[in-house]
């Protein structure tokens, strides 16, 4: 019996959330009595299989080969089955990023699992593994009850807290039999990866969120929001309005039908707090608004709040943020 | 070569605020119903596919008997032809029951005229699971590509796209048929022409039914316990100061001593 945990790989370097899904599946392996095995597959999983002994894997499963060096669904689901018989697992957890909500999906539909896609919360009841999820975009939550040996999960970046890493090391074992190049059906002509030094929103702390209030001068509004956000080390997010009247691309957009997000920290300037943004953003721990209008819905949602011009607030705020960081 | 393309009928998002425990559990709803929101960025695609290609296009949905407004839309949009799957096919069941009879649906459509690829929008803004299309490929045992922001051509066989992830953006070849999960960058949707909104309202959709679909049984999750996320009565703490400067130096020093930053 085993919780396999996929720890999801770009170029080599392990995404951290799945450092926070590992130190979890630890503790529900305790309470189950059951090992958690970590799962790598790439290209180069060296120094990701003893980071992940070192955040509470008991055992490291990984397959190596140059055909895995970027995620295929068809070579990972073939591994990821056989980590999954190899083990016994119960369970199979996996970020929910784009590619680990569909392997995790995949796995499930293939070994006819129950799955909790989007998890926000896992733990045991009746010796079994449970979930939490939002239904409705975050309007209704409901229990997932898994009816299948094996329960699969996909679960959303930073519902566990980041743990400490441990001396912790050892021997990983080497999943065998993966594809050859030709039968693999996906072929990847061309990889372009995301900016250096862009702050995932998903994996931020704290977010700066601009919106319709820079409309007298977007883009200047957004180079001050920006310039917090730098100061702040946070993510640059946007409101659904700044993004359709054009002011940033749509990746930055946080709500219904952007990015759900959870930072310790949100910053909305300038955003008025319409029902679909809330959706994206309404579970971070501290909100703060800064909006000319008082009456904006933002503020009944936001902990601190700030009445004035975005255009003169947001460079006084970067201003004292680089006095206290300094 | 054809196209199908998997739409479901949701709520208005402007009303999901709105939606009770026991409207969800009992799934009747009293809310406006459209088209989901992220579909239409699949059926604008298949649109755009068959002018580009020549292909036709079918768009699949599951629901009620009468839940025909979502695949009106689509017809109004330009989709050539609409089929219902009876949700009774997988009452009961689980998002693999659906994805079960979701296939069976493109296989019928398939032996009137040959599917070889499948579009899907992301996920539902109800159900938020984003998984049926990936147990839709399984079932179909077809390629998958997801969150593809580009169809950059089908030609021998193949289909080129280019899929983004969190960690950048790829171009990937892939044999036909495939299912594709679409992502909003793809396309704008257009709107529905006043004569499509006339074409599509006299239109009559075929429904299918347990008589007319083999789907396997499923239930290998339930979702128990549903509740109102309780939101955080929170009172808003307003800064005053006499100056801009005065009112950031209390918010951030009220913000460093929250420790979150």
């Amino acid at each position: 019996m085993t919780i396999l945990v996929w720890i999801e790989q770009n170029d080599g370097q392990a995404v951290t959330n799945c450092w926070e899904l590992l130190a979890k599946a630890r503790a529900l392996g305790q309470e189950l009595d059951t090992e958690v095995a970590a799962l790598l597959i790439g290209s180069d999983v060296e120094e990701a299989a003893q980071q992940a002994f070192a955040y509470g894997a008991g055992r490291v499963l990984a397959a190596t080969d140059s055909s895995l060096a970027r995620f295929r669904l068809q070579p990972f689901v073939q591994i990821a089955e056989q980590a999954v018989e190899r083990t016994g697992a119960v369970a199979f957890l996996a970020n929910a990023s784009i590619r680990g909500g569909v392997l995790a999906a995949t796995v499930a539909c293939r070994q006819n699992a129950g799955i909790a896609a989007n998890a926000t919360d896992l733990w045991v009841k009746d010796g079994k593994l449970a979930a939490a999820r939002a239904i409705y975009s975050g309007n209704i939550r409901a229990r997932i009850q898994f009816e299948s040996p094996l329960a699969v999960a996909s679960v959303r970046p930073r519902s566990f807290p980041m743990p400490e890493p441990t001396e912790r090391t050892g021997t990983v074992e080497t999943l065998g039999a993966t594809l050859n190049e030709d039968d693999i059906h996906q072929k990847i002509t061309d990889f372009r990866a995301a900016e250096a030094g862009e702050i995932s929103l998903t994996d931020a702390h704290v977010i700066v969120s601009g919106g319709r209030g820079v409309a007298a001068d977007p883009q200047k509004g957004f180079e001050l929001v920006g310039e917090l956000a730098q100061t702040l080390g946070a993510a640059l997010g946007a409101s659904r309005a700044a993004v359709d009247a054009g002011y940033i691309p749509y990746k930055h957009q946080v709500g219904q039908t952007g990015k759900t997000v959870r930072p310790d920290l949100y910053i909305a300037c300038g955003i008025s707090g319409a029902i679909q943004h809330l959706a994206g953003m309404g579970n971070s721990k501290i909100i703060v608004a800064v909006n000319k209008d008082p009456n904006a819905p933002i503020f009944e949602r936001a902990k601190y709040g700030i009445v004035d011009d975005l255009f003169t607030t947001v460079p006084a705020l970067t201003a004292a943020f680089s006095k206290r960081l300094k | 070569m054809n196209i199908a393309v998997l739409i479901k009928q949701t709520p208005d998002t402007a009303e999901l605020p709105k939606i009770s425990v026991e409207e969800a559990r009992s799934g009747e709803l009293r809310a406006t119903m459209v088209l989901n929101p992220w579909d239409e960025f699949a059926v604008e695609e298949a649109i755009d596919l068959s002018d580009r290609f020549g292909c036709q296009t079918t768009a699949v949905s599951m629901g009620r008997a009468d839940e025909t407004d979502a695949l009106k839309h689509a017809l109004a949009m330009g989709v050539e032809n609409a089929l219902l799957v009876d949700d009774e096919v997988a009452s009961g069941g689980d998002e693999w029951a659906a994805a079960d009879a979701l296939a069976a649906a493109v296989m019928k459509v398939g032996e009137e005229r040959d599917v070889e690829l499948v579009l899907a929008g992301k996920m539902s803004v109800d159900g938020n699971s984003g998984v049926i299309f990936a147990g839709v490929a399984c079932k179909l045992g077809w390629d998958l590509l997801v969150n593809v922001t580009r169809i950059v051509d089908i030609a021998d066989g193949k289909l080129i796209a280019e899929q983004a992830f969190e960690g950048g953006q790829e171009t990937v070849e892939v044999p036909l048929p495939v299912v594709i999960s679409v992502a909003k960058e793809i396309n704008e949707p257009r709107y529905p022409s006043f004569m499509g909104i006339r074409k599509a309202s006299r239109a009559s959709i075929p429904v299918l039914g347990s008589a007319d679909l083999q789907v396997a049984a499923s239930c290998t999750a339930q979702w128990t316990d549903l509740e109102k996320p309780e939101v955080e009565q929170v009172q808003v703490r307003i800064i005053e100061g006499d100056s801009v400067e005065e009112k950031a130096a209390r918010l951030a020093d009220a913000l460093m001593a929250e420790k979150v930053i």
